[in-house]
């Protein structure tokens, strides 16, 4: 008797316990319930029309002369990929390069399903991966949702190529710093365009202020079945595709 | 309270003051010693922002041009390039608009430019403008035909070689080099847009060669042809079940 009453003291006050701790920390600000507030002011983001890219390499191109990416092939911020899917079920994805020759015998290819091209640079992500791990802060997100690299403060440690999912980002050879897209900040500043949306001849490359009630960007989320590269890993990029195939990641 | 002191271990509180002596060094070393930009990151990131925003812009932009360009920015704006900067084909303008004397933008006018866009490439969206250039009038500079500020597909007949080069070729070293192609065929204006619905015209009958090669023809432009009899020359066939009109053999 006496024991059955002294166990259901215990089971309540241990109810009451945790309801007290939950309630406790329901007090504690918490990172998770910051992030519902709406966001004010600009809040820049891209869309990419996959269907309209021609693999010119124009905006590659473009890039390297607006930013002083260097030559060589393999630093880039902007690139465009070549898919090619196979009846069988395999795709081959390959980096154009400026100047690369058309393969127009890939036309007689009876063993090619599909093919097309996806243009990719820095999604810009609003919970970005490349932030959270570098150790020295030199790499932040402003206020208008770009992520930049301080080359003052990056240390080269190349912790921030790794964790993006995105492969956006490279080793500046002659810095030895971290370098990636950054939305040619200079220019949006000056409310210009970004120099590969400037040069894109097909209108494939769309930029603009999320937050505004009409623009090219909001009219392009508006009008397309809109999709983002690997969705699942939480990093919301702001870099939106319209009709990207199932493929791409 | 003389009794505590008392008590107080020596060695402890000459720990005590060495512990507080490094204490306030490294305090004074934080505060005073160490600038306000090494410690502040929200400094670091607004003095990269502003670096970030002070470098060079090198494209002026699509807006930029008119104000000097305006006739050909009037012809562009109603073409097929309507769409396209500038600056897609010139490159960085942005030195040349702040010092229009100094620097000129580039006029690319090399044949493996054009073919950038415009070469053919399976996996270019369908209905995009693609050639082949190796087969499309080899060694010619684009802007012979086409005007990069409006280009249009050029007008027939002159340019049929454009799409069937391997014909005109062989026309060109025939007994036909003289004909134009609309001579044996009607190519409608939309066979230029849409080349595979629409289709020129090919000759039906053994008279149509025959207004040229019959015997007693008016036809001017068939002073020099050779001549047949129309009623005794392989009257069971048509023309060009033998000859082939693009390149018709040689006379013995």
């Amino acid at each position: 008797m006496n024991g059955r009453r002294s166990f259901l003291r215990g089971f309540f006050a241990v109810l009451l316990s945790g309801g007290a701790i939950e309630g406790v920390l329901k007090l504690i600000p918490s990172k998770a319930y910051g992030k519902e507030v709406a966001r004010t002011g600009k809040w820049y983001g891209y869309g990419v029309s996959v269907d309209k890219c021609i693999g010119c390499a124009r905006c590659m191109d473009a890039c390297k002369n607006e930013n002083n990416v260097p030559r060589e092939p393999f630093f880039v911020r902007t690139w465009v990929e070549r898919y090619i899917t196979r009846k069988n079920g395999q795709t081959i994805v390959k980096a154009i390069a400026p100047g690369d020759e058309a393969m127009p015998e890939a036309a007689s290819d009876r063993t090619i399903l599909r093919s097309f091209f996806v243009p990719k640079l820095c999604n810009q992500c609003a919970n970005p991966p490349c932030v959270q791990v570098c150790p020295v802060g030199a790499t932040f997100q402003t206020a208008d949702g770009v992520v930049l690299v301080n080359e003052k403060t990056c240390i080269g440690c190349r912790y921030c190529i790794q964790a993006c999912p995105y492969g956006a980002r490279y080793l500046h050879p002659v810095s030895h710093t971290a370098d990636k897209c950054t939305f040619c900040y200079h220019r949006i500043s000056q409310g210009q365009l970004p120099a590969c949306v400037e040069v894109c001849p097909t209108q494939t490359r769309i930029f603009g202020d999320l937050n505004a009630a009409a623009s090219p960007m909001s009219r392009f989320l508006r009008m397309n079945k809109i999709h983002t590269l690997k969705p699942g890993l939480n990093t919301e990029p702001k870099v939106f595709y319209a009709n990207l195939d199932g493929e791409v990641r | 309270m003389g009794k505590f002191f008392e008590k107080f271990p020596d060695p402890l509180a000459r720990l005590i003051v060495v512990v507080s002596a490094l204490v306030a060094l490294g305090a004074f070393a934080y505060f005073v010693l160490i600038p306000k930009p090494v410690k502040d990151i929200e400094m670091q990131w607004s003095d990269a922002i502003k670096r970030e925003k002070a470098r060079p812009v090198r494209y002026a932009g699509f807006q930029v041009c008119e104000e000097c360009h305006g006739e050909i920015h009037n012809k562009k704006k109603t073409g097929y390039h309507r769409d396209l900067s500038c600056e897609t084909c010139h490159g960085p303008a942005k030195a040349h608009a702040e010092n229009p004397d100094n620097t000129k933008p580039v006029i690319p006018t090399a044949r493996t430019f054009c073919p950038q866009c415009h070469a053919y490439n399976p996996s270019r969206p369908r209905g995009f403008p693609q050639i082949n250039p190796v087969a499309h009038n080899p060694l010619k500079p684009c802007s012979s035909c086409h005007n990069p500020h409006d280009p249009k597909p050029p007008t027939t007949p002159k340019e049929c070689s454009a799409c069937h080069g391997e014909i005109a070729r062989m026309k060109a070293v025939s007994h036909h080099v003289q004909l134009e192609c609309t001579v044996c065929h009607e190519a409608p204006q939309q066979h230029k847009v849409s080349p595979r619905s629409v289709k020129p015209s090919k000759p039906q009958t053994r008279e149509f060669c025959g207004k040229c090669h019959g015997k007693d023809t008016k036809e001017k432009l068939a002073a020099n042809a050779p001549k047949i009899d129309m009623a005794e020359h392989g009257e069971k066939y048509v023309c060009w079940q033998c000859h082939y009109p693009h390149s018709p053999e040689v006379e013995q």
